[in-house]
């Protein structure tokens, strides 16, 4: 494109002003693209949850146990095509409570069959039925740098709330590794079986922390809910039931709201780069009123210096904002920095392409004024200027 | 399309033109029934007082402005009858025109600068280079191609300029005041350059000098006051 050289060198034109909008176009993006990928990785739960899935608790608190026994009882409420239990365990690895990770006394085979975004190799899943201090853990759990887990390891947690009998450390072999299909789901949990867990307890035999149930249609869910939650009624352990997507909005709402608290920062900062964007534009074309006059002069159109500004502004845009979309990503790509917290990190895709639209958005809507001045000049009046 | 005017034939024909601006509910006549026929190969010089609307005429013929009454036509093209998009291809065509404060865009080197009309051109970036080289030889900068304004002295600059307004080989050269900003001897150098472009090229030129000196290098002055132009000056 044989004008390119021209509008290039017009961003030359005031360098430190063209580096300082740059970096605040840069700063923007690279702030959107990181506030984008921990937004993702606060509320990956809500995404990842099942349609199909509720989860059952104690009506109380999310703390309280409920009997293994319900397992039963609920597979026998109509709607209800399955449940799996699991229980907070809290394994901490060599005392170090930073190391920190979600670990899970489970029932194997239940617990596959109800997360089926979860693949275990058939191998590793015999393996897991055989040994009974076998573990499973998730992939991103596996390259935390601090452990560097592999199959065949053999790991040691104690748990505060869940001690041994004898105050002995649990023991556990690893024998598998969770993958997900897809980049929001979860793995960085530990997983191991509930039969070696329940008897090794000190107390608490046959309590588990809560369900998921899989119902047969996802449209009656909350039917489903009700009926469970009937059923337990009156009883010293009752239950409350939800789907998994509200149970995960109820977890990511303790945290803040944060989608509405980033889209307000998001929306203060572009505003302000739009006006940062806007005026640097603005300026630059204030300035160059004769060269205008010039250039139309030797035959450039009036839509030719409309799109010359717009193109200048695309340009000055999408060089700072397309390298922080990029930084952004690279750093989303790194990992998590807090992979206990946030297990879940990455730049979504969908966040970049709305990024990149946003960066052009910014190049047309900071151009655009200016464009329109240049458009309009009249060639007469712009030379004009300098003679007076 | 246009007729091809004949050598000696005329080439800018201002009939009966009138131009007023309006500032605020003022208005300004600067021309009112302005005649002009200048031959094709003539070297016009165009005096008269400041304000008298010197520029104003010149942007009239240049197509940079349209006349309020009357009309401009140059090779037979009636040039204010022409849509503004017609007209700005029209002018890159036809005319170019040679400032006073030279008008290089200053980001652009001077070859760059040479280069701007021809950008509009269907020219390949070969064929534009040696354009460029030879306008540039031309005006005898051949050594300065990738110098910036700055680095440049008046002089120097005012032949970039012209350089730049004959690249695309026009019909008419239009210069308001080109040596208004020069001294004596960079002046008289671009004089000798507008003359062999008239005598060696046959380029049709019109000046617009407030210097006698300048004007007497022409082959015909016109001088401009209260709207009408005459042989003589006015006294
Ligand atoms: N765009 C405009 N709007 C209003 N008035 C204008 C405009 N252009 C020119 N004029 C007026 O028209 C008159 C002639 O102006 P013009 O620039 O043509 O004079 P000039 O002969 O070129 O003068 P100088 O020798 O000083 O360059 C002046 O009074 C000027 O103020
Ligand atoms: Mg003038």
């Amino acid at each position: 494109m044989k004008f390119f050289h021209l509008i290039w060198c017009n961003l030359k034109r005031r360098k430190l002003r063209t580096l300082l909008t740059l970096a605040s176009v840069f700063v923007a993006f690279l702030l959107y693209g990181l506030l984008c990928t921990v937004k993702e990785a606060f509320t990956a739960g809500v995404s990842m949850a099942g349609a199909d899935r509720l989860v059952v608790r104690h009506k109380v608190s999310l703390i309280m146990t409920l009997p293994v026994a319900y397992k039963a009882r609920m597979e026998q409420i109509p709607g209800v095509a399955a449940a799996s239990h699991f229980t907070w365990f809290n394994g901490i690895y060599k005392n170090e409570p930073k190391n920190f990770f979600g670990s899970f006394p489970v029932e194997p085979e239940h617990f596959l069959a109800m997360f089926p975004e979860y693949s275990l190799p058939e191998a590793q899943k015999q393996a897991w039925l055989k040994t009974r201090i076998g573990a499973v853990i998730g992939r991103s759990l596996s390259e935390r740098k601090e452990f560097k887990w592999k199959i065949g390891d053999r790991v040691q947690l104690r748990s505060p709330i869940w001690p041994r009998k004898g105050d002995q450390p649990w023991e556990f072999e690893i024998v598998g590794i969770l993958d997900a299909g897809k980049k929001n789901v979860d793995t960085s949990g530990f997983y191991f079986r509930y039969d070696y867990f329940d008897e090794g307890r000190a107390y608490g035999e046959g309590l588990v922390g809560w369900y998921a149930v899989r119902v047969k249609d996802p449209d009656h869910a909350p039917e489903v809910a009700k009926a469970i939650d009937a059923e337990f009624a009156n009883s010293p352990s009752e239950t409350k039931a939800e789907t998994e997507g509200a149970f995960m909005q109820g977890f990511a709402q303790q945290i803040g709201d944060i989608g509405t608290i980033l889209v307000a920062i998001l929306s203060a900062v572009f505003f302000t780069i739009l006006l940062v964007a806007g005026n640097t534009m603005a300026q630059s074309v204030r300035e160059r009123t004769e060269e205008f006059g010039v250039l139309k002069a030797i035959g450039f159109t009036n839509e030719r210096a409309l799109a010359m500004v717009l193109a200048e502004s695309c340009l000055l845009a999408s060089l700072g904002g397309l390298a922080g979309l990029g930084l952004a990503w690279l750093i989303a790509a790194g990992g998590s920095p807090v992979p206990s917290m946030l297990p879940v990190f990455y730049f979504p895709t969908k966040a970049l392409v709305i990024g990149v639209a946003l960066v052009f958005a910014l190049g047309i809507v900071a151009g655009i004024l200016p464009a329109l001045t240049a458009m309009r000049l009249r060639i007469a009046d712009a030379l004009r200027r300098q003679a007076a | 399309m246009n007729e091809q005017p004949q050598k000696n034939g005329v080439l800018v024909d201002v009939d009966g033109v009138e131009k007023v601006f309006h500032r605020g509910s003022e208005d300004i006549h600067v021309l009112s029934d302005l005649h002009l026929k200048v031959p094709q190969g003539e070297f016009l010089a165009l005096m008269g007082p400041s304000g008298s609307g010197k520029s104003t005429l010149l942007n009239l013929i240049g197509g940079l402005d349209r006349p309020t009454r009357g009309s401009v036509s140059i090779a037979g093209e009636h040039v204010n009858e022409l849509s503004d998009r017609q007209l700005a291809a029209w002018r890159a065509r036809h005319i170019g025109f040679v400032f006073q404060l030279y008008n290089l865009l200053p980001v652009l080197t001077a070859e760059r600068n040479v280069e701007l009309p021809l950008l509009l051109t269907h020219l390949s970036k070969a064929e534009r280079k040696q354009h460029v080289a030879t306008a540039l030889g031309v005006v005898g900068l051949s050594h300065r191609t990738k110098h910036h304004p700055r680095q440049l002295s008046g002089g120097e600059q005012q032949r970039v300029g012209i350089a730049r307004a004959i690249v695309t080989d026009p019909t008419l050269l239009l210069c308001d005041e080109p040596t208004g900003d020069l001294d004596r001897k960079a002046g008289d150098e671009i004089l000798d350059l507008l003359q062999a472009l008239n005598r060696q090229h046959g380029k049709t030129i019109i000046m617009v000098t407030h210097d006698p000196h300048a004007s007497a290098r022409a082959g015909r002055t016109v001088y401009l006051n209260k709207g009408q132009l005459s042989d003589e000056p006015v006294k």
